[in-house]
């Protein structure tokens, strides 16, 4: 799923940001272990802070559970576990981003929300290959910030690499 | 696309659809005339349509068809074969335009000059040429099935002409309102055609429209005009909104009145209270708006039927019944393929040429049938057929093909379950694939289809007799009552279609949860029910199981501690899983609740114990439990997609905890274990084949000097080719006999309770470790044995030195009293083959009974627990003073040795104590007591 070339999102990524055409270099920032990534902002729905989740027995451990989001339903998954990090330090409050893949609803828990940037394509750069096996499959490719560099997550990668 | 056009097509097909039922009734009846006038006017609709609309082709195809169907109507015409299905042909092409149109909103291009100088032919009065008359053999056939509705016809005839007049009128009064409104008219139109329906429908097959024929035609249009206002043309979408919005109250609702429950007294609680039962109605009403009858979804079936007998020359009659029966729009659209496709199979695979069927001895023309009604909360529908059934070597030889399965494997199957492979992906028994059938969807998908709305499908079929589906699926989907339940602190919902009963089980309780190595069982009123803890099943921490200890507490000190109090008290829920029971334990029980199913996750779709899950009332989300998962999840279920296990746990149990027996564990032939009384066995031998001999048909081997025979378990097994194979050894005296076995399982103490009776060399089967078992009857095999081997009725045959010994024990009578079959069983065998005349009773009031008649034995064997008398009263009441019998000596049996039972035995006179199934010992000790006695 990585980009073929470096041109940018809307030309390169197949499928799954075509819809964003226009916007697609809107992000929502967001901190997983003082790492920071972006999400599409289209895809983005809402932004929760802690809630209760429902645990769900035999899911894979990737999922949280479930929670009711204004009467739908809504899969937690934790994306730490995804990305194969550790789990951050109890205490600290979590949130969550809300995202829509096939027409289903799933909450994306996370350290915590940066901000909405736009980005310019020129500083787009495709996955360096040495970069972690799971992280290059969940990973669209990589923006230079200024300060730091962004990883565009690419969500319904890392939700249907879920499936069991 | 214009909205008048959107408007036509979906008039004209809606029309055409109706037309599908009556189109095969006009073939076996092709001068009825009342089916003409409707396809006439069908056709003049469209005609007049068209040409307001401007669709030029469709016109023009339109008004040749309504001149020639004009002719027909008139009976200026013979409708002949040939006739019919020119008109069909021309109401396809309709419809292909309609496609055309539906799809891009213009006429589709293209040349109906054939078709029309055909109809233009017909309407001249030639013949009908070249395309159709091709077709006679078709014709021949249509007109055999004509033939034979014809005479039934004739007593449905009057009514048919009675109205013609009226609705004579009622057209023309129709073509005028076509000319002014053209909308209006296509309604009216419709409403038309379900009253003509109504008196055409008392052509025999089509039943559908039976109601009041004849009031509709007295009422005449005044009441047709009422009907058009009484019902309303809803988008379906506007009804899925209005069902999810329900859905919403309904959960708010609920909502609602648990919070209501909190609070004792509230100015709130009578408002509320008529909230529910508004929100109750509403819920109801809604549901009826989404309820359609099950015809809907066969009205293609009779066209579809004709289709393929006209193509594969077979005769096909398709009967319908049930379809009134309504069910959830949704669920209808989910089963209209499947069982188009099943009643297309049965068409196609099923029904055999008519020659074949004259070669099986059948009626030329094969029948269909179609069925519906509810049952429970449950609709029913099935399809059978009088084919030639499913052939159990085309499957295996598919199955095989496939590697679905070995060839050892299928022969241990019984024909039910080989049928079931039919349901695995990929899998047609047809030779080739027709243009009927293999379109890519088998009955794998049917059979997911149905699974995916709760429902389940079965099959019987007899080769040679047909075919019979089953198929059951719920009402609707939209809201299920479940039971919200709680196990390892978490909370669940099970659908309380699937919960039969609910088993509360407490320390103070009478029955209690027994372990069986491991796997919990509970007695249900004389049935066994198989158990398991829901926490196990869903691998939820901080929780132990009574048997072993799982999951020692660790960290989790507060759940662990909630649920070991909880578990003072469990709860079972009994479910029903097709014709098998299954309990699943869980900590709490707390309310039904009215939930709306959501389906889970895709990414979670594959946990299979889940059906879905919910918001309950105080909005947390929970997970739906299917009980059927949860069986599968835990094997329990085992070869119950092959039906035959499930029969097996049906006939659970009349478990008797009394006796335990060592039993030797083996398999042989097919796959369920089989159970041997250890006592039994002399030897476990492992016997090279090739010192296997052959002499008079027997197998034999040199064993230990002696000749010993060698029987094969079951016929079903396969010897092997070279190598040892274990052999169960069966001594008496010196001769022996082996069994020879696939291999031995192991060696377990059991309770055993024969349930169900087997036949040759089986015994019966029980429930051993958890699993059905058959139990081996020893004596069918010593019987088997060819020369009278162990004669076991005379006793001769014995060795010349041991010819005394045995004619002194053929002279012995011994009474064996016990209460249970299989020791009896187990027992005559044993004591008849060591030379005692043995006659065996089932208690000691039936002993007591051959007492006062006189009857002499040398020596009574007792059991001692029996019901009604136990074997210590017997023997106080053999040996008091006036007892016939109290000089003859009595052995007591039992399972347990304890040193005051042996006390008490020989306090009330009994001479000997033997331990069940210690053999040596038994014999031994009769010996010894009646060598005693004697003295």
């Amino acid at each position: 799923m990585c980009p073929a070339n470096a041109q940018g999102i809307e030309s390169s990524s197949s499928g799954s940001l075509d819809h964003v055409v226009g916007s697609a270099n809107d992000f929502l920032t967001i901190y997983i272990a003082g790492q920071l990534f972006g999400i599409p902002v289209l895809q983005v729905q809402d932004v929760l802070g802690d809630l209760k989740v429902s645990r769900i027995p035999l899911a894979p451990p990737e999922v949280d559970g479930s929670l009711n989001l204004r009467g739908r339903i809504v899969t937690s998954i934790n994306v730490r576990r995804c990305l194969g990090l550790g789990e951050r330090e109890s205490g600290k409050s979590m949130m969550s981003v809300v995202v829509e893949h096939e027409g289903e609803l799933y909450s994306l828990t996370i350290d915590e929300v940066g901000d909405v940037l736009a980005l310019k394509e020129d500083s787009y750069e495709k996955n360096p290959v040495t970069l972690d096996a799971k992280w290059r499959g969940v990973s669209l490719g990589i923006y230079r910030l200024d300060e730091e560099l962004l990883i565009v997550l690419d969500v319904p990668k890392l939700i249907n690499d879920l499936r069991i | 696309m214009d909205e008048l056009i959107g408007e036509f097509i979906t008039e004209t097909n809606e029309s055409l659809e109706e037309l599908d039922v009556d189109l095969v009734n006009l073939e076996k009846d092709p001068n009825n005339r009342d089916l003409l006038s409707k396809i006439f006017r069908l056709m003049h609709t469209i005609k007049g349509t068209c040409g307001f609309l401007g669709l030029p082709r469709l016109e023009k195809l339109a008004h040749h068809a309504e001149n020639v169907l004009g002719r027909f109507r008139d009976g200026d015409l013979e409708v002949t074969p040939p006739a019919v299905t020119l008109i069909l042909e021309s109401i396809d092409t309709v419809r292909f335009i309609l496609e055309g149109i539906e799809q891009t909103g213009e006429e589709p291009t293209g040349d109906d000059s054939d078709i029309i100088s055909r109809l233009d032919a017909v309407y001249e009065g030639r013949d009908v040429p070249a395309a159709a008359a091709a077709d006679g053999k078709k014709g021949d056939n249509i007109k055999l099935i004509g033939d034979k509705i014809d005479h039934k016809d004739d007593e449905a005839a009057p009514s048919g002409f009675v109205s013609e007049e009226e609705l004579e009128a009622v057209f023309a009064a129709t073509e005028v309102l076509v000319n002014t409104n053209n909308t209006a008219a296509a309604d009216d139109e419709d409403d038309d055609d379900d009253e003509i329906e109504v008196m055409a429908a008392s052509a025999p097959a089509s039943k559908a429209a039976g109601k009041g024929a004849a009031n509709a035609s007295e009422d005449g249009s005044a009441k047709k005009a009422s009907i058009a206002t009484q019902s309303l043309r809803v988008n379906v979408d506007v009804l899925e909104n209005l069902m999810t919005m329900v859905s919403e109250l309904v959960l708010t609702r609920n909502q609602l009145m648990q919070i209501m429950r909190q609070q004792n007294d509230s100015e709130f609680t009578a408002p509320l209270q008529r909230l529910n039962h508004v929100v109750s109605d509403l819920q109801d009403g809604v549901m009826k708006t989404r309820m359609q009858p099950i015809g809907n979804a066969w009205a293609k079936l009779p066209r579809i039927v004709r289709d393929i007998s006209l193509e594969l020359k077979k005769k096909v009659e398709l009967h319908m019944h049930g379809q009134d029966t309504e069910l959830d729009r949704q669920v209808l659209d989910m089963i209209k393929d499947p069982l188009t496709h099943m009643v297309r199979n049965s068409a196609d695979h099923g029904i055999e040429t008519p020659a074949e069927r004259e070669a099986a001895g059948k009626p030329q023309t094969g029948k269909i049938n179609l069925d519906a009604y509810h049952e429970g909360g449950h609709i029913i529908i099935e399809i059978s057929d009088d084919g030639k059934g499913l052939s159990t070597k085309k499957i295996i030889d598919k199955a095989i093909s496939n590697g679905l399965a070995t060839a050892d494997e299928i022969q241990d199957m019984s024909t039910q379950q080989i049928q079931q492979f039919i349901f695995h992906a990929g899998f047609s028994t047809a030779e080739k694939v027709t243009s009927v059938s293999g379109r890519g969807v088998g009955m794998d998908v049917v059979r997911t289809n149905i699974e995916k709305i709760g429902g389940s499908i079965e099959l019987t079929s007899i080769e040679g007799k047909g075919s019979t589906f089953r198929i059951k699926i719920p009402l609707t989907l939209a809201i299920v009552s479940a039971l919200v339940v709680e196990a390892g602190g978490e909370r669940f919902a099970v659908p309380q279609l699937t919960v039969r009963e609910l088993v509360m089980v407490s320390e103070k309780s009478d029955v209690k949860i027994e372990m069986i190595k491991g796997s919990p069982v509970y007695r249900l009123r004389e049935q066994l029910l198989p158990l398991v803890y829901l926490n196990d099943v869903l691998k939820l921490k901080g929780y132990e199981t009574q048997g072993a200890a799982k999951d020692a507490a660790e960290g989790d000190n507060v759940i662990n501690l909630e649920s070991k109090a909880a578990s003072q008290n469990q709860y079972i829920i009994v479910t029903q899983i097709g014709a098998y029971m299954l309990g699943i334990i869980v900590d709490r029980v707390f309310d039904t609740e009215e939930i709306v199913v959501k389906p889970v996750a895709r990414i979670l779709r594959e946990i299979e114990v889940f059906s879905g899950n919910t918001i309950l009332g105080d909005g947390s989300v929970i997970m739906i439990l299917d009980p059927a998962g949860i069986a599968r999840a835990t094997g329990k279920e085992e070869g119950s997609d092959v039906g035959a296990g499930v029969e097996q746990m049906e006939e659970q149990v009349h478990y008797d905890a009394r006796e335990k027996t060592t039993l030797l564990l083996f398999r042989a032939g097919d796959r369920a274990p089989k159970a041997v009384p250890l006592a039994l066995v002399s030897r476990l031998e492992n016997v090279n084949i090739d010192s296997v001999e052959y002499a008079n048909g027997q197998m034999l081997v040199q064993y230990r000097g002696q000749l010993m025979p060698l029987l094969p378990f079951s016929h079903a097994q396969q010897i092997p080719e070279q190598g040892n194979m274990p052999v169960l050894v069966f001594a008496e005296g010196k001769k022996s006999m082996g069994i020879i076995v696939d291999d031995i399982v192991d060696i377990i103490e059991e309770h055993v309770d024969v349930q169900m009776s087997g036949s040759d060399g089986v015994m019966g089967s029980a429930i051993i470790a958890g699993k059905a078992t058959d139990v081996c009857d020893v004596t069918y095999y010593m019987n088997s044995v060819s020369n009278g081997w162990f004669d076991i009725q005379t006793s001769v045959g014995y060795d010349s030195d041991d010819v005394e010994g045995t004619s002194e024990h053929a002279r012995r009578k011994i009474l064996l009293v016990d209460d249970s079959p299989f020791f009896r069983n187990m027992l005559t065998p044993l004591l008849s083959v060591a030379g005692y005349r043995v006659t065996s009773v089932e208690g000691a009031a039936q002993a007591l009974e051959l007492c006062d008649k006189g009857e002499k034995f040398d020596l009574i064997v007792s059991d001692i627990e029996m019901p009604d008398m136990s074997g210590f009263e017997f023997a106080k009441k053999v040996k008091s003073e006036d007892s016939l019998w109290n000089n003859t000596p009595l052995v007591a049996l039992t399972s347990h040795g304890a040193p005051s039972d042996l006390d008490k035995g020989h306090e009330v006179g009994f001479n000997k104590y033997i331990l069940k199934f210690d053999r040596e010992t038994l014999l031994d000790t009769l010996e010894e007591t009646l060598s005693l006695s004697r003295r």
